[in-house]
């Protein structure tokens, strides 16, 4: 088993992402339009975990924090200092990859479940902070008001419709770094390390100077789809940053499939859809959810994508035992 | 000078709650190696059966908490055989993120049934006790009083008898058991349940004092995490020793910091204290 | 006796760690010659394991010096030892069983390249330079293995002899001067342990060191040219299997008190055909 999950050559990609091209044209704003910005944005978030937890085989629960410290720096300069949003996006990607190294610095002391735990103690303290905090966030009452993002080469992308593009961009740069990363010399150190940590270290790699590289992509994409958030949504909660999204979007990642490149985006696009049409649920929704985290790490940790794998393996092997048969 | 005793009784009070959550967690992970994220649901569920237990039961306050106990210790006991002991053998995070569903599930099924708004739970004695100028609330020293009772006899169990001996041994070296023929399954159960009615006895203490809502658990959660890294993972001194330092830390922090941020001030020293010393407080390094 | 050519590749000098209260590893003054098979030998528990992981870097000692090719390396990190040209094996078959044959020797050679996190998300060329040298590197110490056909396959799919060669080439990637084999021959049969020994020959032949840790005393004493053997975390003998068989202290060693003797004397000790506890250590 090589671990390549459902494995769309880049040419399905390409035809993915200019079909999602078309759906401004055909349904310029509304529900639908809502529902994929949304699931490209968490599917981001997903991307980003599913570096550390895919490849890198760590586990870190503060993902929703740096997501909250993206959204809000772009919220802040945006709403506060009065910066365009193109200059603002890019200086909360720098700081949530500053964020992350200064976490790994630390929380790469400790291993396996305690740094799990340790981070998620990081996430509650970065939402508690951003909560408490009135005079830089708004506190309780959070940020309202966030523009929307300021026009470019003529385009006003404070239509939804066009908006649209700038989320199916970031998503589309996402994978393709993701896809990038993975492919690569680095990618195989870490891919070497979520193996076993100890034997990566004989066998030569770095392994925290790896870890703390990858936890700051990790981090860096969590703050690029903080970005995009605030500028679409307008109204930041510190509710957001807190661990209940980060384990939200961990259901994603597993449903999809960790540690394949489909899985973030499959696993986002599904469970989120799904909730639309459980909207009387929403309060109550990890009376399901709960359960299925359960279930699926009991009988589907590879996630749908893994699953497409395994039954592709099959028929493989069915078809070479009908050649036996035949011979 | 009163202040500073009443502050210490507080302390002393919360402490020997976090210690009571804490130590089933240290159990369940010296034991069974799993990080057990829905142990902060068992807490929350054992402050709801109490509650239960009094308003619909019209029990009084010590059936009550004995009934909570039983009935989450069969509730861990339960969730060690349906969902921990499949996972023995799958990767650690597999555990952790199984732990983490059954937490929400229990808060969601908890919001549905109860509410999402606040419970109290009657003080079973209640006033005050005043002891030249120190004023001191009644439950708070049924808390003190209980807490070290229970850890006394969990000290007792551990030490005296063959099955407490068998536990400390796996926490120790699972392997180790493995070899002089202990029942490893059993014993995990075992320890799901006590940690579960430790839980439940710890929320059934402190329900009087503090208000009952859906969340309590996620928050308890994380500070008896703080606390077990703190005293190192599956250590039951390092567990008592940990709970104490985090409630002197939070109460004496709150008041003479901010009350804002008491809550935390157990990640916070958390943070420092593993930034210095990775392996938690009382753990030899390597 | 001959004498060791040139000056030794490795040298270590009152290396010892203590864990708590005990010394796994106690004031242990040796050297390595270049292009010898050394095996590291003793009862169980004498610290052999133990004295690899203070080599390689994974325990830093608590006393005393390693020096490698004249540079002290005693307080280098597991990945710069590497780097320095220390290579290692596990005792068990520890290898990327998920990924494939090539994958695992690619890592091997992860330290001779220099692509980071830009390179790969620019692809620029030093990391497809760095790529193509990591596959020439993995499918040169593969065919010094001898799995090169095999390349393709998931290592876990290997036999358990594939399986150690695999871990073999992964340490061979890194372009080794002195290659540490912790118990190479474990869980092998006779037959896959006279290959696995020609290999090592092959390997030292090619130019290499090779120090070992061994219970199989039939591969000891055909394998090795030069003997340390530990007891209790100390050194009490270094020589020739011959020296080192006759020695007192050895035999006192795996004979005396409760030490877990046996192992010493398995069949076929040194191929003389000598079988027993006894006979085995005197062989």
């Amino acid at each position: 088993m090589t671990r390549s999950g459902f494995k769309p050559g880049p040419l399905v990609w390409v035809a993915v992402f200019a079909l999602a091209a078309l759906l401004p044209l055909l349904q310029p704003g509304g529900f639908v339009l809502d529902v994929a910005i949304n699931v490209m944005i968490w599917s981001m978030v997903a991307y980003g975990l599913n570096v550390m937890l895919g490849y890198t085989g760590q586990l870190p629960l503060a993902h929703a924090g740096f997501f909250g410290i993206g959204a809000y720096t772009v919220g802040i300069l945006t709403l506060k200092q009065g910066w365009n949003f193109w200059l603002a996006w890019p200086a909360a990607i720098v700081i949530c990859a500053l964020g992350g190294l200064l976490l790994g610095l630390v929380a790469f002391r400790t291993k396996g479940d305690a740094f799990s735990i340790f981070t998620l103690g990081v996430g509650v303290i970065i939402a508690l902070v951003i909560n408490k905090w009135d005079s830089l966030t708004g506190g309780n009452d959070g940020l309202n008001g966030v523009p929307p993002a300021s026009s470019l080469f003529g385009i006003d992308f404070s239509r939804s419709a066009n908006f649209y593009y700038v989320a199916l961009a970031a998503l589309a740069l996402t994978v393709l770094i993701v896809a990038r990363t993975r492919q690569s010399v680095f990618g195989r150190s870490l891919v070497a390390i979520r193996g076993g940590e100890d034997l990566a270290r004989s066998a030569g790699i770095d392994v925290y100077s790896h870890k703390l590289r990858a936890l700051m992509l990790s981090t860096a994409i969590a703050g690029l789809a903080g970005g995009v958030y605030a500028a679409y949504v307008g109204f930041l909660g510190s509710a957001v940053a807190g661990p209940t999204t980060t384990f939200t979007v961990l259901l994603y990642l597993l449903v999809g499939g960790v540690g394949t490149l489909a899985g973030p985006l499959l696993g986002t696009g599904i469970v989120y859809v799904a909730l639309q049409f459980l909207k009387g649920l929403q309060d109550y929704q990890y009376i399901v959810f709960g359960p299925l985290l359960v279930l699926l790490v009991l009988f589907a940790p590879q996630g749908l994508a893994g699953l497409w794998d395994r039954a592709q393996a099959r028929r493989v092997q069915a078809r070479a035992e009908r050649a036996v048969d035949h011979a | 000078m009163t202040i500073l005793f009443q502050q210490l009784s507080n302390a002393l009070a919360l402490g020997g709650v976090y210690a009571l959550v804490a130590l089933g967690l240290t159990l369940v992970y010296g034991v069974m190696r799993v990080p057990n994220f829905a142990h902060g649901g068992l807490y929350m569920l054992g402050a709801y059966f109490a509650y239960a237990a009094l308003n619909s039961l019209g029990v009084g306050y010590v059936p009550a908490l004995i009934l909570a106990a039983v009935a989450v210790a069969g509730l861990a006991a339960l969730l060690e055989r349906l969902v921990f002991y499949p996972l023995r053998n799958a990767p650690h995070v597999h555990a952790m993120i199984a732990a983490i569903g059954v937490l929400f599930f229990f808060e969601a099924v908890v919001q549905l049934i109860w509410g999402a708004d606040f419970k109290q739970i009657a003080e079973p004695v209640p006033g005050i006790l005043n002891l030249g100028g120190v004023v001191i609330t009644w439950q708070r020293l049924i808390v003190i009083a209980a807490s070290v009772l229970v850890m006394l006899g969990l000290n007792f169990f551990l030490k005296r008898t063959l099955t407490g001996a068998t536990i400390e041994a796996m926490s120790q070296n699972r392997e180790g058991a493995r070899l002089v023929g202990i029942n490893v399954n059993r014993v995990g159960m075992l320890t799901f349940a006590i940690s579960g009615a430790l839980a439940a006895v710890a929320a059934a203490l402190i329900a009087p004092i503090v208000s009952v809502a859906p969340s309590m658990g996620e928050v308890m959660n994380l500070k008896v995490f703080a606390i077990i890294i703190l005293g190192g993972m599956g250590s039951v001194p390092g567990a008592i020793v940990g709970a104490f330092l985090l409630a002197f830390a939070e109460v004496f922090g709150g008041f003479y910091i901010n009350l804002d941020f008491a809550d935390v001030i157990g990640f916070a020293a958390l943070v420092i204290v593993l930034a210095i010393r990775p392996q938690g407080l009382f753990r030899r390094g390597t | 006796m001959p004498e060791h050519p040139g000056t030794p590749l490795l040298e270590v000098e009152g290396l010892g760690i203590r864990f708590g209260g005990l010394h796994a590893v106690r004031d242990v003054t040796a050297s390595l010659p270049p292009e010898r098979i050394t095996a590291i030998i003793g009862p169980n528990g004498a610290g052999k394991s133990t004295f690899f992981n203070l080599i390689s870097g994974f325990y830093a000692p608590t006393s005393g010096r390693i020096r490698f090719q004249g540079e002290d390396i005693t307080r280098l990190k597991t990945h710069q030892v590497v780097g320095r040209g220390i290579a290692r094996t596990f005792q068990t078959t520890t290898i990327y069983k998920e990924l494939s044959v090539l994958d695992n020797a690619m890592i091997g050679h992860r330290v001779r390249t220099r692509s980071g996190l830009w390179d790969a998300l620019l692809r620029t060329g030093r990391e497809q330079r760095d790529e193509r040298e990591s596959r020439d590197g993995a499918m040169r110490a593969l065919e010094r293995v001898g799995l090169a056909g095999q390349a393709g396959r998931p290592a876990g799919a290997l036999t358990q002899e594939g399986q150690k060669r695999v871990g073999i080439a992964m340490a061979l990637s890194s372009d080794p001067r002195l290659l540490l084999l912790d118990e190479p021959a474990a869980g092998m049969n006779p037959e896959e342990t006279v290959n696995l020994m020609g290999l090592i020959r092959e390997l030292v032949g090619g130019g290499l060191t090779v120090a070992l840790v061994e219970h199989k005393m039939s591969l000891v004493m055909g394998l090795a040219d030069e003997i340390v053997v530990l007891h209790h975390g100390q050194k009490i003998a270094q020589g020739t299997p011959g020296e080192v068989s006759r020695d007192p202290a050895v035999i006192e060693a795996y004979l005396g008190g409760h030490a877990h003797g046996g192992q010493m004397g398995q069949p076929g000790a040194a191929g003389s055909g000598a079988s027993g506890t006894e006979e085995g250590a005197h062989a």
